[in-house]
């Protein structure tokens, strides 16, 4: 209950901002940020719960991405039907992924997501519809009623998904399909011995991870009013999407969150006042860190002071 | 376009060329996944790095391959130190390693070529040589000499593993510690030292690929990402650890990607790499010579 309360408030305050007359530039940046806690909360669905490792979070982000843009190409679509038609791309690739599963395991199913990655973003190059290597300049509808500016209506949208991906994270972790993971990644063929379901708990996991990814990158061409695939199809979201969780905490739901908005917050930064280079070296750096150091993260490190401290 | 035999057999040639290239630019890999089991997805960020030093070294009016021989003690000492750290941190503790292992690997790629785009900026490099730019006539066929050069240390790079892995003392023992680690422990030799002396074998021969890698094109600091495709198709589909299914399946994979060059176009040529890799992890896994 005090969950959903809290849920509830984020809601009512993204949109509050959203109608203040908070300077637009924050907007822009919040936006990347609330990409950021989907993304590393979709992430930690299948890797941090099941234990297999997604670099290819980029594939599911574009391809989310690049359905978007041919539904607003072909029929104007609206935001939230890009959306929809986005998380069931990022479904339905989810689904071929946790199929891969059935046979790869740690790194061989790693290596196998970038190899989808790159022939993901190699299918766009050679599309034309979709403007090919060179991409696509796209022309923003007009914005719906009570926001000023389309970027307001995204970050809104943002809050909504961010917030609809962590209550399915949550929900997932107390439930049995999360001691179901959690007993695949300690073990899998003791909890196929057991009777849990892996094969099924494991497309499930793949399924949802995928369709959040593929839902958080449809808005991504309406925000930036353009679309190419080296972007879109980055091996630099997935090393944040994985960085994230492993800085946060990979056990709890709140591990993702907190590892999105501390890292997505000093990558904003870092972007604007030094370089966009320097900020997935930071990235890079952390994730070392923290893996090696604090191999819990953040959520680990509390623990453990309040351990000690109630002690 | 048209089909001929003519152009088919180009592209078969230049395919083994590159093939050869494919292999010797592996062959770490090979040691390093292959036999030790170590998930190195840094391994082609490495290799870049390798490439960059080529490039310092070379600029002082040093060939590039011998400036990328010149490297390989220095590389076997960053190898060295690189198993050591993940010894100590991952591999001792044993629980849960896979993911965080994974993770480390994955994080030190990325600091190395934010690293190199820090330092030498994202401009692309390439060395001078004098068989660079120029190619070998036969008949009508054309054969640009950095390829050759390419091939001819690829087969010499692998020839040496392979003699040094089934003739040496050493070599035997890094074979053995793949087969079995707790029988060799048994012997009474030490198995960390051992991987830690391959891995420093493996990450040293990738200055040397590194150093090929310049030669037989411009190096810009995200190559890695393709070679990541490269290389592991190749590992993948040679069987884990097997140095003469690491040329063999050098060979398929530039085969491949020379005939889809020919016939399809460079912008299609990245994904040949990466679908192959999908096709061996799908059908078999062991890959064709798996041990």
């Amino acid at each position: 209950m005090k969950y959903w309360i809290g849920a509830a408030l984020v809601v009512i305050a993204a949109f509050a901002a959203a109608l203040s007359g908070m300077n637009e530039y924050f907007f822009y940046a919040a936006y990347i940020v609330l990409t950021f806690v989907v993304l590393s909360t979709a992430w930690n669905i299948l890797g941090g719960y099941a234990g297999y490792v997604n670099f290819g979070t980029g594939a599911f982000f574009g391809l989310g991405s690049y359905s978007a843009v041919v539904l607003f190409k072909a029929l104007e679509a609206p935001l939230f039907v890009q959306i929809l038609a986005g998380a069931a791309i990022g479904a339905a690739l989810g689904f071929g992924v946790g199929i891969m599963t059935l046979r790869l395991r740690g790194i061989f199913f790693a290596i196998a997501t970038v190899a989808i990655l790159f022939i993901m973003e190699t299918f766009m190059v050679n599309w034309r519809y979709v403007g090919g290597a060179t991409g696509l300049q796209l022309l923003r509808p007009e914005v719906m009623a009570p926001f000023d500016s389309y970027t307001r209506m995204l970050f809104v949208v943002m809050a909504l998904l961010a917030v609809v991906a962590v209550s399915i994270a949550r929900y997932i972790q107390v439930s049995w399909i999360g001691r179901g993971l959690r007993a695949i990644r300690d073990s899998e063929e003791a909890a196929e011995c057991s009777g849990v379901p892996t094969l099924k708990l494991k497309l499930f996991a793949c399924v949802v991870s995928g369709a959040l990814m593929g839902a958080a990158g449809a808005p991504m061409p309406m925000y930036l009013s353009f679309i190419e695939p080296a972007s879109s199809f980055s091996l630099n979201w997935g090393v944040s999407a994985l960085a994230m969780p492993m800085i946060g905490g990979t056990g709890h739901w709140i591990g993702p969150v907190i590892g999105a908005l501390l890292l997505g917050s000093i990558q904003q930064i870092v972007t604007v006042t030094i370089s966009n280079e320097i900020n997935v070296l930071v990235v890079g750096v952390l994730l070392v860190l923290f893996v090696v150091l604090a191999p819990d993260g953040i959520v680990g490190l509390f623990r453990k002071w309040t351990r000690r401290s109630s002690r | 376009m048209i089909f001929s035999f003519d152009l088919l057999f180009e592209a078969v040639l230049f395919g083994v060329l590159l093939g050869c290239f494919y292999a010797a630019v592996s062959i770490g890999l090979s040691v390093s996944f292959g036999l030790l089991d170590v998930p190195h997805v840094a391994h082609p960020a490495l290799m870049v790095l390798g490439s960059y030093c080529t490039w310092l070294v070379a600029s002082w009016g040093l060939d590039p391959i011998l400036a990328g021989i010149i490297l390989m003690p220095a590389f076997f000492a960053l190898g060295v130190l690189i198993y050591r750290f993940y010894y100590e941190t991952f591999e001792k503790r044993g629980t849960e390693a896979g993911v965080r292992g994974l993770a480390f690997f994955f994080g030190v790629a990325f600091i190395v070529e934010v690293g190199l785009i820090l330092v030498f900026g994202v401009d692309q490099r390439t060395v001078a040589a004098p068989y660079i730019g120029s190619s070998w006539a036969i008949g009508e066929y054309r054969l640009p000499y950095r390829m050759l050069v390419a091939f001819g240390i690829a087969l010499v790079l692998t020839a040496a593993l392979t003699l040094y892995l089934s003739r040496t003392f050493t070599g035997r023992a890094i074979k053995a510690v793949a087969q079995d680690e707790p029988a060799l422990r048994l012997m009474g030799a030490n198995p960390v030292r051992i991987k830690q002396w391959a891995f420093g074998i493996a990450t040293g021969v990738s200055a040397l690929a590194g150093a090929m890698l310049i030669i037989v094109g411009p190096v810009e600091p995200a190559l890695d990402r393709l070679y990541i495709g490269r290389t592991f198709c190749v590992v993948v589909l040679a069987g884990l650890g097997s140095m003469t299914g690491t040329l063999a399946a050098g060979l398929i994979l530039g085969i491949s990607e020379s005939i889809v060059l020919m016939m399809l176009g460079a912008s299609w040529a990245p994904a040949v790499a990466f679908g192959l890799l999908l096709i061996v992890l799908g059908i078999r896994p062991q890959g064709l010579f798996g041990r």
